[in-house]
């Protein structure tokens, strides 16, 4: 039963892994950017959350509704602002900058809140519990990965059965024809990396109730998502749920062989799927 | 005009006299023991090391486009090794740090195997989930102290020689051997035909293969050199600092973040821009450093902007206004009396 519990809380785990990596399989898909400071704007997200919290006294589900509109518009600006100039061929500006938003919004979170770990505070909700089948899941964990099927769902939707999504798509296909068909891609991709902080802030809020949170953490949130995107295969939303899956459950599994083996197992995972499927499990095909 | 009024040569005057004035320079380095104080020394040693570590960087993204955020997995791995083989090994720390190279050439292996299979921008991150692994693993190892660390025990660092002044001016001169040896190295690299190749590789992929080069192959040696080499750099590191733990060995942002800034900003692709790039680097860390978090962000700002506005960084704006080249890598045709004159 134990290993049975181990599989089942790895799954939840999974699907705040799965929201760590939405936002950045979107940007992927639609721009080829590979931004660094994901998991520092996933760490901006929660700092923002827990401002809000403090500062209007409502509950971390509430500050949603401060923080998504918050890091769409940061998203928004960002991208126009600055990361539209480093897209091309080249893929060096866009690593360098985004690496330079990263050590840059670190340290202004140092700056602002110290390296002191901080968490917010959800009240029941963190250690509520119900049992089922003999197992006994906690309410959170269940809320998490619900939302983030939730959140895949949603941008599935978006996708391909939106306007929006299917100026996503013809700018991923082809930016030059996408722009000839009266597309601004400037404009789209500003509208894409909108919704990747839009998930990030989704993803921010539920870390920082689930964990506590320093600014150093960012890079370690970064490669998770990372992890889940590569295991899912690039481009399906989809297999990044069944990669942040895997991941999670690789690393539970790993935890209760050794506590200190939970993150190596989680890597050694990736490394082998890797080494197998180079792919991921479930690219999507092209053609 | 005849052929025979031209000719073909590879230096120029600025190479010369930058050939001259480096070999001054480095003569005044060698001496620094002799001249500088005990911490001019260590910042001119840890500079370096920088240096080192920035030049080898550039070989792999400048050249070979293997841009990698995870090269703190090598700089960590010489680091352990030279503990670990000083430590449990008992070979002194200078035959160590040879070994760390050897070793990390021999790790790297299955690593490039493994990572390679990603592109772009998806490799960079691949090799940081690599040094994630080589971080976590030796945090695994409680006889180097696990996650907290450990430090070089008084009798390793007292076999290295007699005194503390005689042990500081040999790492330091470790350090600036380190230095002189993977600005040449990377130098003779690219003048042979393997930089040759290296070279056309970086400046169209497609058609350097059409003209039979063996791209996975080029690349895969540059890894494996480069990984060798900084192993030895990261144990020169941990000589100096005496102590390690997996946090500050496989730090990310101390390894990686400022090397990628110090290329960047001096200008990649050349070998000129990381030797600029560090002496600003440091420059700027010396006047800027009591602000802390803030010299930090001003850095990633500096570096964002260079990315930008000049991304060929600093040498390459006055490479394009003076048409100079210290160190020759190409060809050039002159006129036969311009050299006479």
């Amino acid at each position: 039963m134990d290993w049975v519990n181990a599989i089942v809380q790895g799954t939840l785990l999974g699907g705040l892994y799965a929201l760590f990596a939405a936002g950045l399989s979107l940007i992927f898909g639609v721009m080829r950017l590979v931004n660094i400071a994901h998991g520092d704007l996933i760490v901006l997200a929660a700092y923002l959350g827990l401002t809000t919290t403090v500062a209007l006294g409502i509950h971390p589900l509430v500050a949603l509704l401060v923080v998504i509109p918050a890091m769409a518009g940061i998203g928004y600006v960002l991208q126009r602002a600055v990361l539209n100039q480093t897209l091309g061929d080249d893929i060096l500006p866009p690593l360098l900058v985004t690496f330079g938003l990263s050590v840059i919004i670190q340290n202004a979170l140092l700056e602002g809140f110290s390296a002191d770990p901080q968490k917010m505070d959800a009240g029941a909700l963190e250690t509520a519990s119900f049992g089922l089948g003999g197992l006994s899941l906690g309410v959170l964990p269940v809320l998490t990965f619900a939302v983030a099927v939730m959140v895949i769902a949603g941008l599935q939707w978006v996708f391909y059965h939106t306007a929006l999504g299917r100026a996503f798509r013809a700018t991923s296909d082809n930016q030059d024809i996408a722009q000839l068909m009266g597309l601004n891609k400037a404009h789209v991709f500003g509208l894409a990396m909108a919704l990747s902080l839009a998930v990030v802030a989704i993803a921010g809020i539920f870390l920082g109730i689930r964990t506590s949170f320093d600014p150093s953490i960012g890079g370690g949130r970064l490669v998770f998502g990372f992890e889940a995107v590569i295991i899912g295969g690039l481009g399906n939303l989809w297999g990044t749920l069944a990669g942040g899956v895997i991941l999670g459950v690789a690393q539970t599994v790993g935890a209760k062989i050794d506590p200190g083996w939970q993150l190596l197992a989680g890597h050694l995972v990736f490394l082998l799927i890797l080494a197998v499927r180079p792919n991921g499990l479930f690219p999507r095909v092209d053609g | 005009m005849s052929v025979s009024g031209y000719h073909v040569t590879r230096t120029s005057r600025a190479a010369q006299a930058a050939a001259v004035l480096g070999a001054i320079a480095l003569v005044i380095l060698i001496a620094a023991p002799w001249w500088a104080g005990r911490a001019d020394l260590r910042l001119i040693g840890e500079l370096c090391l920088y240096l080192a570590l920035a030049s080898l960087w550039n070989l792999m993204a400048g050249y070979a486009g293997l841009v990698s955020v995870g090269q703190q997995a090598y700089v960590g791995f010489g680091g352990y090794m030279l503990f670990a083989l000083t430590i449990f090994g008992g070979l002194n720390p200078i035959q160590a740090i040879v070994i760390a190279g050897v070793l990390g050439a021999a790790v790297s292996v299955p690593v490039a195997a493994l990572i390679f299979r990603l592109r772009g921008a998806y490799f960079a991150i691949g090799t940081w989930v690599m040094a994630e692994v080589f971080r976590l693993s030796f945090a695994q190892v409680s006889a180097l102290g696990g996650g907290s660390g450990t430090s070089l025990p008084t009798g390793i660092v007292r076999s290295l020689a007699d005194g503390r002044s005689a042990r500081e001016a040999l790492a330091y001169w470790l350090a600036l051997g380190m230095a002189v040896l993977v600005v040449a190295a990377v130098y003779l690299f690219l003048r042979s035909r393997k930089g040759l190749a290296l070279t056309a590789i970086r400046d169209n992929e497609l058609a350097a293969a059409s003209l039979g080069i063996d791209i996975w192959k080029t690349k895969f040696l540059v890894y494996v050199v480069t990984s060798a080499l900084t192993a030895m750099v990261g144990g020169l590191i941990f000589l100096q600092k005496l102590r390690i733990s997996p946090d500050a060995a496989f730090s990310v942002n101390d390894w990686t973040a400022f090397v990628i800034f110090i290329v960047v900003i001096g200008g990649i692709g050349t070998i000129e821009g990381p030797i600029i790039g560090t002496l600003v680097f440091f420059a700027l860390r010396e006047t800027l450093a009591d602000l802390g978090t803030i010299y930090l962000m001003i850095l990633g700002l500096v570096a964002i902007v260079v990315m930008l506005k000049a991304p060929r960084g600093i040498w390459g704006l006055i490479r394009s206004r003076f048409d100079l080249e210290l160190f020759p890598l190409g060809y050039r045709v002159r006129h036969k009396q311009q050299k006479g004159a």
